[in-house]
């Protein structure tokens, strides 16, 4: 589905990707980990479009198509799904019209009819369940004011609404108390099927609890740099980085 | 007497100006000759050379005359849902004939009324186009709105100018509201045809105590349209006045309002919204005075400016030694959405009480990326996106207008220019 050969990008040029390789398949949950600052949302970002970013080498081919040359809402109406680590606040812009703007045009591109009023709000209602958020937030105007763990659980609700193909999780347990950690984990596992794919970044081992991977990365400055299952999350979370970081530098000087 | 005769483009208006209205005019056309048209180096007209403007575009400096309005005409140019009554102009001057009778309200034109202190509240020093209004104007309407009088359902004053020849069009309003009520005024202007003309306004308000008076512009005439507008109003005790003012088009316009707080526990809002494109140039010269304490005002302006459009921003607050406990709040931000737009913003404080409670902030910038992308990695085109965030900025001010289907209209104006529905 998502095939990232040799990405490079940089942001004012400075070099942060640095020759990434990823295959994701359908129906596969890869997470991916790594310390603070080694470009995990930058990879995020790379791929849903941000324009600041500048990639200066590799390929990246959605259900095969050129992921890169597609604008920012192509790649949203293909499927590629975002849940930013930090969710803006938008004042003015209320949620629903936002919503419905953006459920219509995403299906305007999948050739589907537009939903009509009554049709949207069905649809909210059921997703709202699923997520179990609160419709007092919804009638706010888009994140503003809202807390750290009602943000992240908006961008749960926005995925169920939007039905990606490929979703890119950054963070979203971050912030999150318990009872969020476990309704956002089953939200995403209900949305799951054989034919999307997911993307977890996280620093927590414990929301692989909830959300299973196939595969683990380890991304540290700009590649991935370690690769393996469910088990390489519990050795990070027992012995930290360094054990990697001490791998790679040293290779680099040899 | 000699620095009193001195000519210019106006010398002849003001030779042929009416006679009613004797003391009125003779003291506003010694201030006008005093004042005469702004220099270039004006400090008030610093970034808006209307007199330049003036010399290049109009080319008969006479009064337009009446024209002929039919019923048709209103009827299809009041916006829809409009639920009022409307006072029909053309070219400044009122159409009886045409306009509503309203129940419990004084219209009359201002020739039936010439003991009335004309200039006492927009003074003519204050500014020569104001001066120049006073001494010249054809005629103007009188409209007066008794004590405890709740006037439910808005006043439209729509007028209808046509001036092919680049004449001169001098609107004179007066307005009172009587203690104890509140009233609500919309007024728009429908240019019929494309021609330059000079429109220069003058609206007066005396408000009673415990009187609330809402008074909303939208100014989307034609694009070559130059405007100056004094708008003036005195507020007294308990009372508020809420001035909500929408520019869409046109040439040079200036907008001068004064509010000048004249009563304890008076209130006055001054919000506004300027959309501009192509080479609009807007210019909102706004002035609250607090004279007395116990006293609040509350500005809010906001700008979007594409193309080569220009705006011009200067708010005054000027808190007096006796206005203690004065709260006085003032906003400008302004979003340039091409590198050939520009803005002028100036606060300008004078505060010469100590016990007082003021801000101000203005701000110039280009719309949140950040919020454009993650709008549009919902899959929201870029265009739509950007209307949609420029239609939030845009709210803030619109929600302050309380008239729904007025507020409806103007929203619907401003989707229409940022290119989308939503
Ligand atoms: N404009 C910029 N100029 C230079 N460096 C930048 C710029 N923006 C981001 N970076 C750097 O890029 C690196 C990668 O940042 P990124 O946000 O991708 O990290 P991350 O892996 O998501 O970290 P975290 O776990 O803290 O979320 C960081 O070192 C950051 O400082
Ligand atoms: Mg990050």
């Amino acid at each position: 589905m998502l095939s990232i050969k040799n990405l490079h990008a940089s942001i004012e040029g400075n070099e942060i990707l640095r020759g990434i390789n990823l295959e994701v398949k359908a129906g596969e949950i890869h997470a991916i980990m790594g310390p603070n600052g080694s470009g995990k949302s930058t990879l995020a970002s790379v791929l849903a479009g941000r324009e600041e970013y500048e990639v200066t080498e590799g390929e990246v081919t959605f259900k095969g198509k050129d992921l890169l040359d597609l604008a920012p809402e192509d790649r949203a109406r293909e499927g590629v799904f975002l849940a930013f680590q930090y969710p803006v606040e938008i004042p003015g812009v209320s949620s629903t019209n936002f919503l419905r703007t953006a459920v219509n045009q995403v299906r305007e591109y999948r050739g589907l009819e537009p939903l009509d009023a009554v049709k949207f709000l069905t649809l909210m209602k059921e997703k709202m369940k699923l997520v179990e958020i609160d419709q007092k937030l919804l009638s706010r105007s888009l994140n503003e004011g809202f807390s750290g763990g009602e943000k992240k659980r908006n961008e749960i609700f926005q995925m169920a609404m939007l039905e990606p193909t490929l979703s890119i999780l950054d963070e979203t347990d971050s912030g999150l108390d318990i009872d969020a950690l476990r309704i956002v984990s089953n939200g995403v596992n209900q949305l799951k099927s054989e034919k999307t794919a997911t993307i977890v970044v996280t620093h927590y081992q414990r929301l692989l609890d909830y959300i299973v991977p196939d595969f683990v990365h380890v991304l540290y400055k700009g590649r991935i740099v370690k690769s393996g299952t469910k088990e390489l999350a519990m050795e990070l979370e027992e012995k930290g980085y360094d054990w990697i970081k001490e791998e790679v530098d040293s290779q680099a000087t040899v | 007497m000699s620095t009193l005769t001195k000519q210019d483009s106006f010398s002849s208006l003001i030779e042929a100006a009416p006679k009613n209205f004797e003391s009125v005019r003779t003291l506003a056309k010694v201030s006008y000759l005093a004042q005469g048209l702004p220099a270039v180096k004006a400090e008030e007209y610093k970034f808006t050379n209307i007199s330049k403007k003036l010399e290049q575009k109009i080319t008969d400096f006479s009064p337009a005359l009446p024209f002929a309005v039919t019923a048709e005409h209103v009827k299809s140019a009041v916006y829809e849902g409009f639920d009022g009554d409307i006072l029909v102009f053309a070219n400044g001057n009122f159409l009886p004939e045409l306009s509503a009778k309203i129940e419990g309200i004084e219209v009359s034109l201002l020739s039936e009324k010439s003991e009335l202190a004309l200039g006492s509240i927009a003074k003519p020093g204050k500014d020569a186009f104001a001066a120049l209004n006073q001494a010249t104007f054809q005629d103007g309407i009188f409209i007066s709105v008794p004590k405890k009088a709740q006037v439910e359902k808005p006043i439209l004053l729509l007028s209808f100018d046509q001036a092919n020849g680049g004449q001169l069009i001098q609107p004179r309003v007066w307005i009172e509201v009587g203690d104890l009520s509140e009233v609500t005024f919309i007024d728009q202007s429908i240019s019929l045809g494309e021609s330059s003309y000079f429109v220069n306004e003058v609206v007066e308000v005396k408000g009673g105590v415990s009187s609330h008076v809402h008074y909303y512009r939208i100014q989307n005439e034609g694009k070559n349209v130059i405007e100056v507008s004094t708008i003036e109003a005195d507020i007294q005790k308990d009372s508020t006045f809420n001035s909500v003012n929408i520019s869409l088009s046109g040439d040079m316009v200036r907008n001068n309002l004064n509010l000048n707080l004249v009563g304890s526990n008076s209130e006055g809002n001054m919000y506004g919204i300027y959309l501009l494109n192509g080479k609009t140039h807007v210019d909102n010269h706004t002035n609250v005075d607090h004279t007395i304490p116990h006293a609040e005002s509350n500005e809010l302006y906001k700008g979007i400016l594409a193309d080569q459009s220009r705006g011009v921003f200067n708010g005054k607050i000027f808190v007096r030694q006796d206005a203690q406990k004065t709260n006085a709040f003032q906003q400008n931000n302004n979003i340039l959405l091409s590198e050939d737009a520009t803005v002028n913003t100036k606060p300008q404080l004078e505060i010469w009480a100590d016990d007082v409670k003021c801000s101000h902030g203005c701000t110039v910038g280009q719309l949140d990326e950040e919020a454009l992308f993650y709008l549009q990695a919902r899959g929201i085109d870029k265009l739509q996106a950007k209307g949609l965030l420029l239609h939030a900025f845009a709210g803030e001010v619109l929600e302050k207008i309380k008239t729904e289907s007025f507020r409806e209209y103007c929203d619907s104006l401003i989707q229409e220019r940022l290119g989308s529905k939503f």
